[in-house]
């Protein structure tokens, strides 16, 4: 099979997701455009060569509706050539968009393919696309279908985090990002958003809260303790995981990932695309797992697609220099850390969505390009990325640098 | 113009046809095939007669309609059961037209072209119900004995015509769902305040209301048959909907645990009903209604919960040729809270009662139980000043036996103890007359014993209430050896009279209830000591269909109790008769932590001061090693709850003292909630086939002891193929006997 090499990667600093967020005004499809022109204004990329424009999109309807890469190729000026698709995998599409480009190389119909997504959450509210999972109950029921935060709370309560773990966890997240910031780790990836004008609209993630300590999270009620008790989600955990009396409602908004606007882009190819571009490889996608895990839990779908990937490829944990895993809620970075016996150290080490937010079809690409950056800056050889997914899956991604 | 045998027509000169249903020589208005062949004709007639403007339909009795007819519905399965084995393919496609009948008959009605307005002037159930909503126009009698409701899931069904579409297009999704999946009834206000009828006026005024209606120029179309029709709240896709669709089958894990096919099929039925136009609407609903007919909850609740509960609230079991009982006064010895409980029913059932106890005092406390729940009643509107008045008036405390020489029954509640009800007995015999039936209300001594105190054991039967008695629906009768025809018609009259459903059972230990229960509870014991977490067990109990887990439940009841029974039973019936461990758990509990129970406060449970709430108590987690719960298969715990209790139940068959499979089962749900949805204990057994029961038993006993072990009876009922019903058929019992 063909080898799969990244060659570059951007993403757009993640503006707050609300009305009043830096990034409201500007239209999904100009977002997710900006990573396009930057990935071909960085590497002098002739885009009729491009095979595919692959994004992940998770509300993939109005502003963000109708195939919005194809969409974003003509707002960014690419040839007409130029193909796009529209994913979603949920939480894990951005990474899912570049595992199946990936695939298109690795079986040789692709050369050069720019993988990544967009999530404009101010524009397109979660849960606008509908869905048959959460509203059919012919799905819901057997889904053991519950929000998100909720199931977070069961794991916090299946695996033994405490309120105290989940916001240290938070506090640390905050630290690495604002020291990873001022550090300009991020300078060489992140574009800054300019309107017609050149003038800048956001140069920065915008839902960052540095100075966040202990007692400041301490004063934060649990978010999802009304609709475990009163919407019945609590039962809906109880059944699924009979063992537990209770759920102990531990996450809020400062220990879960932040509602953020954001568009990422990687380019990926063969090695002969590499050469028609005139680039350099910077890592090697060496493999990808995805998996369907515990729908209750929902969101250890990380651990068993870590398993997954790693048995398919024969490594092991301490074959990982690096580990990036989505911060969708403080426990779900725990539960995994816990169940690999994984150093703090080595995972996240620039903080991550609970710092600076998830812009849910994007949030793949980003980390990917992050901890790319950061096997580089230390001089490592190999990363896993992995994203927990509503519904219960996961998806990981193990590359190493050349 | 034609003559009906169940309804009447009379059309006034402005052209108004009133259609009023009475059927002849039945108490209550339901429907049959007669019933919908007549009301076809009454369509065609009414439709082809130009004279015809409109019709009000009503009904001749005191209730408007109880909705379907049991032998209608037993006809529909057992024409489902011969078809399957003609052809079962077949089979499905004769169910879907036969479940669709009433659905297309309410729709030829609702689009027939002239109006029609209901005229509700009672109860108004099912059917009758979903009948009135595909009438153009609904007025109700604001009196109080007016309940409308669609309690189909209640027997493990929903409403199946057009009740699903026609409610969620009348209200607000939420309340549809709440309303059909609760079976709850509705006063005509609340129907009103929802949008499901139109008016509500004087029991007089309503024919006048319903014609005045059609004079207005109501027209005789269907809101969701007008152009550019949307359902309140918008239907599926808004933002209120996306609140309520995805946490309404939360609610219902969390109060069925996803036990019932058909209040799954509400939500089913809405969610997918409200996308679409309304014949494809009903058809959908047709689709589904035909698919839970044919699930085995359907079939066993509707036979439990509808079927034998009535025949058995009729007196199924009533020895015939007994004159009807008359209650011109009952004496309850013993005013503690269940004697004093029992009182109240009495009154409450319009008996006057002597309530009496060893001083005046103690009397007068237990009449104080009445005063409360009077006052209760009152507080909740469920009775007037002047009725509570009443009933109070019907209770007269008093330390006086002699007040018991011309009462018809008397029902002991004393302690339980023999020595102490052997004096209650004779005190009692002393002073009534010959004809008085002496009724003993125990949980645990065996009723033969005790009439051997009695000096006309014939006449004397034992009656067990459950705490809280003006809850509980059941009562069981217990025949001692020599009880007499009269002591058990009296006993169920007194029963029906009391508004309770009876189970009749012939003496043993614990009866029939009670021996479930312990069963119940000895498993969680178990359980306990195998090291599985406790909350495991409780929810384990919970999502079987128990509607109390068994520690929670032994927490009610008092371990001390517990402690009292299992002493009881070895002094009794030997060492062998309690597992060591078990009498080991609780003699730790009771002896050395006082954990008695929720009375103090500590339990398997610690009883917090409110508004907090229980939860299991930590220290149960140091009784034994404990177990990773990932070692533990929940539906193997809820399989163990729910055999080892059938089992218990089987065996009560096989020795005799459970003579009627209806009894086990009602009893079952009634006594202590066994899982409704399994239509009872015996149902359970017969719904999965005595034969997958067996095997599931001796997996069971293989692997969690002997208690698992089936019976001789079983197996050889699984040998030949026979179930309780056909092998125990109450019905051919019934024929061999008239």
């Amino acid at each position: 099979m063909t080898e799969v090499f990244i060659y570059d990667h951007v993403r757009t600093p993640r503006g707050r997701g609300k009305k009043d967020g830096s990034l409201h005004e500007v239209p999904s499809v100009r977002l997710a455009a900006k990573t396009l022109e930057a990935i071909r204004d960085r590497n002098g990329l002739d885009t009729s060569t491009v095979d595919d424009i692959i994004m992940g999109c998770v509300d993939p309807v109005m502003d963000s509706g109708a195939v919005i890469p194809k969409a974003a190729a003509f707002e960014a000026g690419y040839s007409t050539k130029a193909p796009g698709m529209q994913i979603s995998r949920f939480c894990a599409s951005g990474l899912d968009a570049i595992n199946f480009g990936a695939g298109k190389i690795a079986a040789g119909s692709d050369d050069i393919v720019i993988a990544g997504g967009i999530e404009s959450m101010s524009r397109v509210g979660m849960g606008m696309s509908g869905g048959a999972w959460y509203m059919d109950p012919s799905v819901n029921f057997p889904a053991f279908f519950m929000p998100q935060g909720v199931s977070a709370d069961l794991i916090a309560t299946k695996y033994g985090f405490s309120r105290d773990d989940v916001d240290a966890y938070a506090v640390e997240s905050q630290k690495r990002a604002a020291k990873a910031w001022n550090a300009g780790y991020f300078k060489n990836s992140v574009i800054p958003v300019k309107d017609q004008n050149g003038l800048i609209l956001l140069d920065r993630d915008e839902h960052m809260r540095p100075g966040t300590d202990m007692q400041a999270l301490a004063s934060l009620n649990a978010s999802f303790q009304m609709p475990g008790e009163m919407g019945g989600f609590e039962a809906v955990g109880i059944q699924a995981h009979p063992e537990i009396e209770k759920i102990n409602y531990v996450h809020h908004a400062g220990n879960s990932s932040g509602i953020v606007d954001g568009a990422a882009a990687v380019l990926i190819g063969s090695k002969a695309g590499g050469q028609s571009m005139g680039i350099k490889p910077r890592a090697r996608i060496r493999a990808f797992a995805n998996i369907g895990s515990d729908p209750a839990l929902m969101l250890t779908g990380p651990v068993d697609v870590t398993e997954k990937l790693l048995a398919r490829t024969g490594m092991t944990i301490a074959d990982i220099d690096l580990f990036e895993l989505n911060e969708a809620f403080a426990a779900v970075v725990l539960r995994y850390m816990q169940a690999f016996d994984i150093s703090h150290d080595i995972i996240n080490v620039n903080g991550g969505a609970i710092a600076m937010g998830h812009p849910l079809g994007a949030t793949g690409a980003m980390i990917l390009g992050t901890v790319l950056d950061e096997l580089e800056r230390r001089d490592l050889n190999t990363a896993l990325v992995t994203l927990c997914i509503g519904a219960g899956m996961g998806t990981a991604t193990v590359i190493e640098r050349v | 113009m034609s003559t009906y045998t169940n309804f009447t027509i009379e059309t006034d000169a402005d052209g108004m046809a009133l259609v009023t249903w009475d059927m002849p020589g039945k108490s209550m208005n339901v429907f049959t095939q007669e019933v919908m062949d007549e009301l076809e004709t009454i369509l065609k007639q009414t439709v082809e007669d130009a004279a015809i403007k409109g019709v009000v339909f009503t009904s001749g009795k005191s209730s408007f309609s109880g909705g379907a007819d049991l032998t209608m519905i037993r006809g529909m399965f057992s024409m489902l059961a011969d078809e399957r084995e003609k052809d079962p393919a077949a089979a499905a496609q004769k169910l879907f037209d036969v479940a669709g009948r009433m659905t297309w008959l309410f729709r030829a009605i609702e689009t027939n072209g002239k109006p029609w307005v209901s005229a509700i002037n009672g109860t108004c159930m099912g059917g009758a119900f979903e009948l009135s909503l595909a009438c153009h126009g609904r007025v109700a009698s604001n009196s109080k004995s007016v309940k409308l409701a669609l309690p189909e899931v209640k027997v493990g069904i929903f409403p199946g015509a057009g009740g699903t579409q026609r409610v969620s297009r009348l209200t607000d999704a939420q309340s549809a769902l709440q309303m059909m999946t609760t079976g709850q009834s509705l006063t005509p206000q609340r129907a009103k305040a929802m949008g499901l009828i139109h008016q509500v006026v004087e029991q007089d005024q309503l024919v006048t209301a319903a014609k005045q209606m059609i004079r207005d120029g109501l027209k005789p179309v269907a809101p969701w048959d007008e152009r550019g029709f949307k359902a309140p709240g918008g239907g599926v896709w808004t933002p209120a909907a996306a609140q309520l669709f995805p946490a309404a089958p939360a609610i219902l894990r969390r109060e069925t645990a996803g036990n019932y096919p058909g209040a799954l099929a509400i939500l089913k039925c809405v969610y997918e009903g409200l996308q679409l136009p309304f014949d494809t609407a009903l058809k959908v609903e047709q689709r589904y209604f035909t698919q839970v007919l044919q699930t085995t909850e359907a079939f066993s609740m509707i036979r439990s919960l509808f079927i034998s509960m009535q025949e058995l609230g009729k007196g199924a079991r009533r020895p015939a040729g007994v004159a009807k009982s008359e209650f011109n006064k009952v004496g309850i010895v013993g005013a503690g809270f269940m004697g004093a409980s029992i009182a109240y029913v009495t009154a409450a059932a319009g008996i006057p009662v002597v309530l009496i106890d060893q001083t005046q005092e103690s009397a007068n406390k237990g009449k104080s139980v009445s005063e409360k729940l009077v006052a209760d009643s009152i507080a909740k509107g469920r009775l007037t000043k002047e009725e509570g008045e009443k009933l109070l008036s019907l209770v007269t405390p008093t330390s006086d036996y002699s007040t018991l020489s011309d009462a018809d029954l008397v029902i002991e509640a004393v302690f339980e103890d023999r020595a102490v009800k052997k004096a209650v007995i004779e005190q009692v015999e002393a002073v009534i007359p010959a004809t008085t039936i002496f009724a003993s209300n125990t949980s645990t001594l065996p009723i033969s014993g005790l009439a051997e105190n009695s000096r006309r054991p014939d006449q004397f039967v034992g009656v067990h209430f459950f705490s809280p008695v003006e809850k509980m629906m059941l009562t069981e009768v217990i025949l001692g050896e020599k009880t007499g025809d009269r002591a058990l018609a009296m006993a169920l009259d007194f029963v029906a009279k009391i508004r309770k459903t009876p189970i009749v059972v012939n003496d043993t230990r614990g009866f029939f209830v009670n021996r479930c229960v312990f069963r119940y509870i000895n498993e969680a014991y178990d359980m306990l000591a195998e090291g599985v977490p406790a909350a495991m067990i409780e929810n384990a109990a919970k999502m079987a269909g128990m509607p109390v887990g068994p520690l929670s439940l032994n927490d009610e009841v008092a371990v001390d109790l517990s402690q009292k029974i299992m002493k009881a039973s070895i002094a009794d019936l030997g060492a062998a008769s309690v597992k060591p461990g078990h009498m080991a758990l609780i003699d730790k509990m009771v002896n050395e932590l006082d954990r008695r129970g929720r009375k103090n406060g500590q339990g398997f449970y610690d009883y917090p001061p409110k508004p907090a709430k229980k939860s299991l108590w930590p220290g149960l987690k140091d009784l034994y090693p404990q177990k990773p719960a990932s070692e533990t298969d929940v539906n193997t715990l809820k399989q163990r709850f729910l055999v080892t209790i059938a089992l218990e139940a089987a065996r009560t068959v096989e020795e005799g003292i459970v003579t009627d499979p209806r009894e086990a089962d009602v009893g079952s749900i009634l006594g202590f909630g066994f899982a409704p949805y399994t239509g009872g204990t015996l149902s359970y057994i017969d719904g999965m086939g005595v034969k997958t029961f067996v095997e599931l038993a001796e997996k069971l006993s293989r692997q969690y002891g002997d208690h698992f072990a089936p019976t001789a009876l079983l197996k050889d009922m699984a040998a030949k193929g026979d179930t309780f019903y056909s092998r125990f058929n109450p019905y051919e019992k019934a024929k061999a006997a008239a």
